[in-house]
This record gives C-alpha cells, sequence and structure tokens, in this order.
C-alpha cells in the first residue's frame, strides 16, 4: 500500500513537467509564436469543442496551428487568417461569435434575462412593500411603540 | 394562483429549450460548403501515384467525394454501406484518402473492397482542411457544375443513403 501510494505520488511529481514539455513551442522565433498563440486561443477546435487550437494536441489542432503559422510567415493579417478558417469550418471555429441576426439572442439573451429579473424583482418589491403598509393597523403601531417605550401596561 | 403559474411557467420553457438541446448533435457544425463551389486539389491518385487528379476534371457528373482513412475506425463501419452504393452504379464515388499512409491505405482496400473510382491521396490534409474536415468520414455530393450540395458528417449509413443521398442525387441529374 505505501509502495503504492509513493509511486502515485511520484507519478503526480512527475506529470507537470511533461506537460509543460508539451506546450512548449518548438520554433526559435518567439514573436511569430506568440503571435500564432494569440490567433490559436480565439479558434475553436472542432474535434474537442470545448478547446481552443491553441490548447489542444488533436491532430487537426495541430495541423491548423501550422497552417495558422504558413500564413503568418506569408505576410497574411489577422483578419484574413480568422477568414480562412471561417470559410472552411463556419463562425463556429470562432470562440467569439460575431453579432447577426443569427446570432442575436445569443448576444442579448442575458440582457433580456437580466432585465426579466429585474423587473420580476422590482414588482416583487413593491407588492411586499403595498403588504407591509397595509396589514399593520394604527392600533398595532401604537401598540409596537408602547411596547417600545418599555410600558407594558 | 399566478403565484403557481409563473414559476411553473418559466420551468416548462426551460424544459422544453432543454429538451430541444438534447436532441441536438453538437458534432454536426453546418459546413458554410454547402451551395459554394467544391474547392480545387490537385493531388496524386492512390492506385498510380504519378497520375494526379482534380475536382474540375469531375464536372459534368453528380459525384461523391468520401473522405476515409485506413485508421479510421467509423470508416470501417460505413464501409459495407458504400460498397453496396458503388455497386448499383449510380453515383460515382471518389475517395480522399485523409492524411493516410499509401500502404496502409492499399492494404485496406484490398481487406475490404474498393468502392471508389479513384482514390486521392491527401497524406498532409490539407486539401481536407480546404474541405473544412474536422471528422473522418465525411461524405460530399457533388453537383454537375462543381458545387457542393450536401455534406455528410461521420459515417454514411443505409437510412441517409437511403433517405438523402439518393433522393437528391436523383434530383441533381435531372
Amino acid at each position: 500500500m505505501y509502495k503504492l501510494i509513493l509511486a502515485l505520488v511520484l507519478a503526480v511529481a512527475v506529470l507537470p513537467e511533461g506537460w509543460a514539455a508539451d506546450a512548449r513551442p518548438t520554433s526559435d522565433n518567439p514573436a511569430l509564436d506568440q503571435q500564432v498563440q494569440h490567433i490559436a486561443s480565439e479558434l475553436r477546435c472542432l474535434v474537442c469543442q470545448n478547446q481552443t487550437i491553441a490548447d489542444s494536441n488533436a491532430e487537426l489542432a495541430v495541423d491548423l496551428r501550422n497552417q495558422v503559422r504558413e500564413q503568418l510567415k506569408q505576410g497574411k493579417s489577422k483578419q484574413e487568417i480568422v477568414d480562412y478558417m471561417v470559410n472552411r469550418y463556419g463562425d463556429f471555429v470562432l470562440y467569439r461569435p460575431p453579432v447577426k441576426a443569427q446570432t442575436l439572442l445569443l448576444w442579448g439573451g442575458p440582457f433580456l434575462l437580466m432585465a426579466g429579473g429585474l423587473f420580476a424583482l422590482l414588482r416583487h418589491l413593491r407588492r411586499r412593500r403595498r403588504v407591509v403598509d397595509e396589514a399593520i393597523a394604527p392600533a398595532q403601531l401604537d401598540e409596537a411603540a408602547r411596547l417600545l417605550r418599555g410600558d407594558r401596561t | 394562483m399566478t403565484r403557481y403559474l409563473v414559476p411553473l411557467g418559466i420551468f416548462l420553457a426551460i424544459v422544453v429549450f432543454l429538451g430541444v438541446g438534447l436532441g441536438l448533435n453538437p458534432r454536426e457544425v453546418p459546413s458554410p460548403l454547402i451551395n459554394r463551389q467544391a474547392p480545387a486539389f490537385d493531388l496524386p491518385q492512390l492506385h498510380a501515384t504519378d497520375r494526379r487528379i482534380g475536382p474540375a476534371e469531375l464536372r459534368g457528373q453528380v459525384w461523391l467525394l468520401n473522405v476515409w482513412a485506413s485508421w479510421c475506425v467509423s470508416c470501417r463501419l460505413e464501409h459495407p454501406v458504400l460498397v453496396d452504393l458503388a455497386k448499383t452504379g449510380i453515383v460515382p464515388i471518389y475517395g480522399l484518402n485523409y492524411k493516410d499512409k499509401r500502404d496502409d491505405a492499399l492494404r485496406w482496400l484490398q481487406q475490404w473492397g474498393d468502392p471508389y473510382i479513384i482514390s486521392i491521396m491527401d497524406s498532409e490534409g490539407r486539401t481536407g482542411i480546404d474541405y473544412g474536415v474536422y471528422g473522418v468520414p465525411e461524405t460530399y455530393v457533388i453537383d454537375k457544375a462543381g458545387v457542393i450540395r450536401y455534406k455528410q458528417i461521420g459515417p454514411l449509413t443505409p437510412d441517409v443513403v437511403r433517405d438523402k443521398i439518393l433522393p437528391l442525387i436523383r434530383k441533381l441529374n435531372v
């Protein structure tokens, strides 16, 4: 048992180093690497949909990163590269979807929900105030005041 | 009464949304290439690597482009469907052998049968990117003018062939 735990601890201790080695860029041009990383971090990997192609090590993500690198080397702008991807994989490839008629609900939805929530809250508060106003009769208020004064008779 | 009806209504709306969401397949991303010209390529043929082929040479007929690879598990699943379809002779099927080794691909075809008129070698996967391939197998229906009319993501099944592919081909061949 002790050996098993020791083995696990060692395995975990060794892991992060292995990961770091994976993520390290493999070129001698740090500026280009940074640009590739920047663009790749805004593109969705279609094989593993909740990762960007910067995070993913799926084969397609590696290919697409190389594609980004190659096009940067050819002097293409970020917009041109993003358009290249959208032309092939659709808007879905963008981590930040564009505002269009189709995506209006996506962008506006949270605000609609918030407005709805605020409306419900205000209505609730207003109704509660009315309830409070109505429920306490003047006689009861006098009674309460008397109790607060410590007048128990 | 409304006190109970409003939350119930909201609850039901959420149930409907989530229910619809469960039925959707997030892996099926609509392709922007539908109704657009099939991207050009000029690639060697699998069986005769000294000969090249591109979509321009296939103009004037309705054809299928099936993206496959010997390493692709679902391709095995789909393969009998393709072989059957090829036997009917209704539509010529061309294969895009995606990111594969030539020897593996040839062996695979020998073992399981070859439904393709020609298999096209995309060893780098560049043409795959041009076609927006992200999960092999994928199948494109391309019309006489070289326009992509349909894309099947994932394996073809007898149902898909019968209900989608064949009716579309009949329509395009008119």
